[in-house]
């Protein structure tokens, strides 16, 4: 532990920072995210800097981190120093609330549209020619039917995915729990693979070539297609899914030490711009703004989609489903 | 081990051929049992290295060598090799003298010692990591006081050296400590007999007797610190060409669906591992057959 | 404490050692049991006692123990096959043994899936002949924890074999053993100890690996999910102390394993030694 040590390497890691930073114009933020907005960001952190630059001749440096959305926030939690954070769902964004108040209570109504600027859904990939013709969710609860899709207890994006499917139960049994149960319990029997994140099932499917049907998020769905080809792989729409609303948050706490907190509030306003939109539609998430929403709407199968607030809110989910001894425990021990 | 027992005989009286018979393994039994460690070798080790080098270079030399020379890379293996630096030497001096304490003294609480030494060997990965959060992390014991004094452990260099000096910890003494005991210490009690000191007896008798094994060890050490995956996984943040070392961004360019990346990052750790092996085992040859 | 001795450096080395110790290994791992100490007794027995968590810990033991005894037979063979044998290319298969403690395990992981796939190059041999799926199954965690076992063996019981007095084989030979008594009365009885060391070390590593086996192990509860893999879905579930509970009883697990070890070896030198 050396504290002597640890304090010299410190002391000279920051001299060699520090010596980088004397331009007080030369501005670096950190974006903790999530694993499939990889590519986004990819493409959004040159257009942000080019605009900042543009604007206040500030040069604008984005460091990205990518990891499951939970592993990310518990990281942002003990000290890792986000600027912004750019999660898959709102629970993981709400805890640095909870737990140590680096933002307001009221985070989720500091942007707009519950502070996601893009969207997605639950969305299936099924091989070239849809071998199994499956087309909606009651698909996946065929004795035989081989599905990859990540652990929603380890996996932002796979609780998405678990709660689309849970939706669809309610709606299609007249919102009896009961049944909505059997179908979970049926659908994660068929699960072959549960890996810890969203990129781990897609390799599973793609690379490894396990399953009949991945269940990703929209965006990671064509982005197999573009990736790995589209003469492989079809994307499939059900008809009933779930809003899936991945929000953005300064962590003010922290941007308040580094004095960033300008700059950052702009790097996520930013991303509501015509410019940014484009690049989210390219990307395949859905846009907000409703002209560029109207631009990619042609890319995506329509189809109805239900909300989190339908559900009872993130505090409630996780608590009935995602604890311990939750449903998704319940249907794995109600089989053995 | 009864079956030595001391009272000599004419070994003479016995005939010979039996006696190489005894002494040899049959033909049979040597050609299978190479086949079989070649076999189980090429089976859990060739063939995932084959992989790894194979995937690496499948979209030729040109494509390898731009994977590695981006600065997300380069960056990942100045931390690398930032981190082995730092833990190699350190372990290398608790491995002397943890091994120096247990063997050449009888002292209470030994077994004990020498259990919690190997002790880092099976805490899994995932706990590595998670007790340095627990002890650096904003919510941990010294949290609140790193905040104060805006000192930076986890998710920084710090953290990740530490995360390895833990994983790290037991190679050289593990190497050192059954050959240290083998060994015995009349040479040195020797030694001390004719009145060399104590520092003049460990460089001039004990280190050219320990000095394979040593090296041994701290070429495992190295490996494994350059390797390490899971516990500094935790510990370091995934900051691109910040706080990524070189496994992980082996991770992060997998997932990024840079295969070629990913696999020529893998094939700098396998090689470095590899020509230190060789090289070691080839200066062993070198010194035996002088 | 030390017996008289005049070996100079007790104090000076085993004060070094036990600091060192206790900040880099000690005060880290106390972290563990202090966090623990939040849970009352009930909590802690409640946790452990789940049967998810319990179903994890059979599958970590089973898949270790299998791995650590195919990897101490196979191990076995491969150290004796490089201190007796000579033949072409031992030097780079001498070389190659200590690659799994270099490669990042999460790169073994993604390798031996590759394989060990129903589409790969192993994988589908064995499912076409033996119609044996290994990836994706406890089978697979087998394969991975194999992978990570072989350097813990080899290298425990080579540097014995290197040690071994030929005099002891000449002098059952010259007593008219046959070589498999020599093998079974001499040879063996001698590298036991390190071989119960290899397999110890094989195991406790074997039961706490993450990186590699869940790229290889399919995850499903009850079936292939290892503890590790509990103790991170705890962490992503914001449960320290759920984690940490889990992380302890482990940790308990393998020092009493290594601790047993230890003595039996110390045992067993003490008991050869008096012969």
């Amino acid at each position: 532990m050396n504290y002597n040590f640890t304090n010299i390497l410190f002391a000279a890691l920051f001299t060699v920072l520090a010596a980088g930073n004397i331009r007080a114009a030369d501005i670096t933020l950190l974006n903790v995210s999530y694993d499939p907005t990889r590519e986004l960001y990819k493409q959004y952190n040159p257009l942000f800097a080019k605009y900042w630059k543009d604007k206040t001749g500030d040069t604008v440096t984005i460091n990205q981190s990518h990891a499951g959305s939970g592993k990310q926030a518990r990281a942002v939690l003990e000290g890792l120093e986000a600027d912004v954070v750019t999660l898959a769902l709102g629970y993981d964004v709400d805890v640095l609330y909870q737990r140590r108040k680096l933002i307001p209570e009221n985070w989720q109504t500091l942007l707009p549209k519950n502070s996601s600027p893009y969207t997605s859904t639950a969305v299936f990939v099924v091989r070239k020619g849809n071998p199994l013709s499956i087309k909606d969710w009651n698909d996946l609860i065929k004795p035989g039917v081989s599905i990859v899709t990540p652990n929603p207890k380890t996996s932002g994006g796979a609780r998405w995915n678990y709660l689309a499917a849970w939706a669809y139960a309610l709606k299609a049994n007249n919102n009896d729990e009961a049944a909505a149960k059997d179908f979970i319990a049926k659908l994660y029997k068929n699960a072959s693979v549960l890996d810890t994140g969203a990129r781990g099932s897609t390799t599973t499917f793609v690379e490894r070539e396990i399953g009949d049907v991945l269940i990703a998020w929209e965006n990671e769905a064509y982005l197999v297609l573009r990736e790995f080809g589209a003469d492989k792989y079809e994307v499939v729409t059900p008809s009933f899914s779930i809003l899936a609303e991945p929000p953005v948050a300064v962590v003010e706490d922290i941007a308040r030490k580094h004095g960033t907190t300008e700059v950052a509030t702009e790097y996520l306003k930013y991303l509501y711009s015509k410019e940014a939109q484009e690049i989210i539609g390219k990307n395949f998430y859905r846009p907000t703004d409703p002209e560029i929403a109207a631009k990619y709407a042609s890319q995506f199968q329509p189809l109805e989609l239900t909300n989190i607030d339908k559900l009872g809110g993130w505090n409630a989910v996780q608590k009935k489903h995602f604890s311990d001894d939750g449903i998704f425990d319940q249907i794995y021990g109600a089989g053995k | 081990m009864n079956a030595i027992a001391p009272p000599l005989i004419n070994i003479k009286n016995i005939e010979k051929p039996y006696r190489q018979q005894a002494l040899q393994d049959p033909d049979w039994v040597r050609w299978s049992l190479i086949a079989i460690a070649v076999g189980f070798i090429f089976l859990f080790i060739c063939l995932p290295l084959g992989l790894v080098i194979f995937q690496a270079f499948s979209k030729g030399i040109a494509a390898y060598w731009s994977a590695l020379s981006q600065p997300d890379t380069l960056s990942a293996l100045k931390l690398t090799l930032l981190t082995a630096l730092i833990t190699v030497p350190l372990n290398t001096v608790f491995g002397v003298s943890a091994a120096w304490a247990i063997t050449r003294f009888d002292f209470k609480g030994k077994s004990i010692l020498t259990t919690l030494i190997d002790l880092p060997f099976s805490v899994s990965p995932v706990i590595s990591g998670l007790i340095f959060v627990l002890l650096f992390g904003a919510q941990g014991w010294f949290g609140g006081l790193l905040l104060e004094h805006d000192i930076k452990v986890i998710f920084a260099v710090p953290g990740i050296i530490l995360a390895t000096l833990f994983v790290t910890f037991p190679f050289v003494a593990r190497q050192l400590i059954p050959l240290m005991q083998e060994m015995g210490n009349q040479e040195e009690e020797a030694a001390l007999s004719l009145g060399a000191g104590g520092w003049k007896t460990f460089w001039a008798v004990t280190l050219p007797n320990i000095k394979w094994a040593l090296l041994y060890g701290v070429l495992l050490c190295n490996a494994r610190a350059m390797g390490e995956f899971g516990a500094v996984s935790v510990v370091s943040g995934h900051i691109r060409g910040v706080t990524n070392t070189l496994p992980l961004h082996v991770e992060v360019s997998y997932n990024d669906y840079d295969i070629i990346g990913a696999f020529a990052g893998a094939s700098i750790l396998a090689a470095l591992a590899i020509v230190t092996l060789i090289l070691k085992t080839a200066l062993e040859w070198k010194q035996a057959n002088r | 404490m030390a017996q008289s001795s005049v070996m100079p450096g007790f104090r000076p080395t085993l004060g070094f050692a036990a600091i060192y110790l206790s900040l880099v290994v000690l005060i880290p791992l106390s972290t563990l049991v202090f966090e623990s100490f939040k849970l009352s007794w009930d909590d802690y027995l409640h946790i452990i006692t789940n049967r998810r968590v319990l179903s994890t810990f059979r599958v970590s033991f089973s898949t270790a123990l299998a791995a650590a005894s195919i990897a101490s037979v196979f191990g076995c063979i491969v150290a004796w096959v490089l201190v007796r044998y000579s033949f072409a290319g031992k030097r780079v298969l001498h070389a190659l043994i200590d690659l799994p403690f270099a490669l990042p395990t999460a790169v073994a992981g993604i390798v031996l899936a590759t394989i060990f796939q129903p589409s790969g190059f192993l994988g589908k041999l064995l499912i076409d002949t033996f119609n044996l799926q290994v990836a994706y199954k406890p089978l697979g965690i087998v394969m991975a924890l194999i992978f990570i076992s072989i350097p813990f063996v080899v290298r425990t019981v080579e540097p014995v074999l290197l040690e071994f007095e030929p005099a002891m084989e000449e002098a059952g030979a010259s007593l008219g053993a046959s070589r498999r008594q020599i093998f079974t009365k001499i040879i063996f009885p001698n590298i036991l100890p390190a071989l119960l060391t290899g397999f110890a070390l094989a195991f406790a590593r074997g039961v706490g690996e993450y990186g590699s086996v869940i790229f290889i192990a399919g995850n499903i509860p009850y079936v292939s999910e290892i503890v590790p893999l509990l103790i991170v879905t705890k962490l992503e579930q914001f449960d320290v102390e759920g984690a940490t509970a889990i992380a302890l009883t482990m940790l308990i697990i393998s020092f009493v394993l290594l601790l047993l070890i230890n003595l039996l070896q110390l045992w067993v030198r003490k008991r050869s030694g008096q012969l």
